[in-house]
């Protein structure tokens, strides 16, 4: 799969009017770890799978805050992510000061892809290597999905990371009961759908991150207790469904 | 190499003739100096006008159950000269918000260019996310509040009114030191000694005022201070602000009563 003639630079077209630096960069997001974000009429939820625990002390963060309305879930260069959650939090902050009121989640995602865009543009900057899922509330829920690509998708359920493609299946075919799902609910159809994702060499532990934001609720992530309490009723709730 | 050098901001050579500026060749005094008024330091090392020149005088806003009201005469004075006769001091700055303005009028229109650029921004989002009174207010603030730490504050004294997208009205009042305040009736200039309490002696203490109620005071309070405020005229405009429409309403005028005058003696 490789395209050497024209991969070089981020401003080179190839004759079939493809960037390729910009789908390397969509690799390096299917390279991270599955995560999932889901919303239903007043939530707005993001689960993570975890890195298994081994080599490092602290565990990898996927789930970052951002603001007590909004928060972001990512899989790829985690570097990357970091600068971005940076210029997020430092953008919502700002906008509290000057206006004392939360920063609507659409304009900052969209002030985000625009932030964005050039590094596909540029010669002398490259794609940034991450894929976020931002989950806000400000009326309502939202979900975002960013890409390397710039690309800004306002959705109802998605999936990113390796192998999300099932997840994606999963969310695709129990769209409907989203809207009017219950938190807990909809926290064990962010669990399922991560199950679905899963490979061989994960056992039953699994270590996830849960994170929801919704009406008259601040962005959170759940504890480890928590997350547990919620593994063990999505395996309850969700018998028949798992294959 | 030599590409950036311009643009790095150091200058080729000091102590020497500018070019373009004029170039004192006979040495000793300069032979060219700005009129006193303009080098002249201010009060506190102030080196900008802190006075007002042509103003506009006092603004009233009154809040109501559905929404907020703004009044303001239509003149703007040239120190005690009645000079601009038909200027609306009251504007709508979208369809949430309206907004009063009293002390320096170049000042207000100056920052009144501001907000209306941020609503074309607003608009060009195309996100149908509109500013909000609130918002609004508090950006003025930290502007206002910003240009008065710098000694080069904005002469201006502003009611800002309107209701947010859940319907709940908002009115407050900025002035030119940043001071940021908000209740059911705001006033700038004299309408704060002869208007505010007026009011506030109305004010229902288990309820909102209604439209007509709102309505009726502001005619008393704009007749009061076209009586006792020497720097007002009888014609005004009133801006209204609730969740279905909002817009300026007049020119009107307020009802005049001069037959007391003939029982004036001594002067």
């Amino acid at each position: 799969m490789f395209r050497n003639k024209y991969d070089n630079d981020v401003t080179i077209w190839s004759p079939q009017g493809r960037l390729y630096q910009v789908e390397y960069a969509m690799e390096a997001v299917k390279q991270g770890m599955v995560t999932v974000g889901i919303k239903s009429q007043d939530y707005a939820v993001l689960v993570a799978l975890c890195r298994a625990e081994g080599h490092t002390n602290d565990i990898q963060r996927k789930i970052m805050p951002i603001d007590s309305h909004l928060g972001m879930s990512i899989a790829g260069l985690t570097a990357d992510a970091k600068q971005v959650c940076q210029y997020l939090r430092t953008e919502c902050m700002s906008y509290r000061h000057t206006y004392e009121a939360a920063y609507p989640v659409s304009r900052l995602v969209t002030n985000l892809g625009n932030k964005m865009q050039p590094t596909t543009q540029r010669y002398d900057r490259r794609p940034y290597g991450v894929g976020m899922l931002i989950a806000g509330y400000d009326l309502k829920p939202h979900i975002y999905q960013v890409m390397p690509s710039a690309n800004v998708m306002n959705c109802k359920a998605m999936a990113i990371g390796a192998r999300s493609q099932s997840s994606r299946t999963y969310l695709e075919r129990h769209l409907d009961s989203f809207l009017y799902s219950s938190k807990d609910e909809i926290i064990c159809h962010g669990i399922q759908a991560l199950r679905s994702s899963l490979g061989n060499d994960c056992g039953e532990n699994i270590k996830i991150t849960i994170a929801l934001v919704g009406k008259e609720q601040t962005f959170m992530t759940l504890s480890d207790e928590e997350c547990i309490k919620y593994l063990n009723m999505a395996q309850t709730l969700a018998k028949p469904d798992v294959q | 190499m030599l590409n950036n050098y311009q643009s790095s901001g150091y200058p080729l050579w000091s102590n020497g003739p500018t070019p373009g500026g004029f170039y004192n060749f006979t040495g000793g005094q300069q032979t060219h100096k700005l009129p006193s008024e303009l080098v002249t330091e201010g009060p506190y090392g102030t080196k900008r006008n802190t006075s007002s020149i042509t103003t506009g005088s006092s603004v009233l806003g009154i809040r109501f159950d559905e929404g907020v009201m703004i009044a303001a005469d239509t003149l703007v004075s040239y120190g005690s000269l009645a000079r601009y006769q038909d200027i609306h001091r009251v504007f709508k700055i979208n369809n949430n918000i309206i907004l009063g303005g009293s002390g320096d009028f170049a000042d207000i229109q100056s920052i009144k260019r501001n907000i209306d650029q941020k609503m074309i921004e607003d608009q060009y989002y195309d996100d149908q996310i509109t500013m909000k009174p609130k918002e609004l207010s508090s950006w003025l603030t930290r502007v206002l509040y910003g240009r008065r730490s710098r000694m080069n504050p904005l002469y201006i004294d502003v009611v800002v009114g309107g209701v947010d997208k859940q319907g709940v009205p908002f009115l407050g009042n900025v002035d030119l030191r940043g001071r940021a305040y908000e209740d059911y009736v705001v006033a700038t200039g004299f309408a704060r000694h002869l208007a505010l309490p007026l009011v506030r002696e109305r004010k229902p203490a288990d309820r909102d005022f209604t439209a007509q109620e709102a309505s009726d005071l502001i005619r008393k309070c704009m007749e009061v201070l076209y009586y006792r405020d020497t720097r007002n005229m009888s014609k005004y405009t009133v801006g209204v602000c609730t969740t279905s429409n909002c817009l300026v309403e007049g020119p009107y005028n307020v009802n005049e009563n001069w037959t007391f005058a003939a029982n004036i003696k001594g002067y």
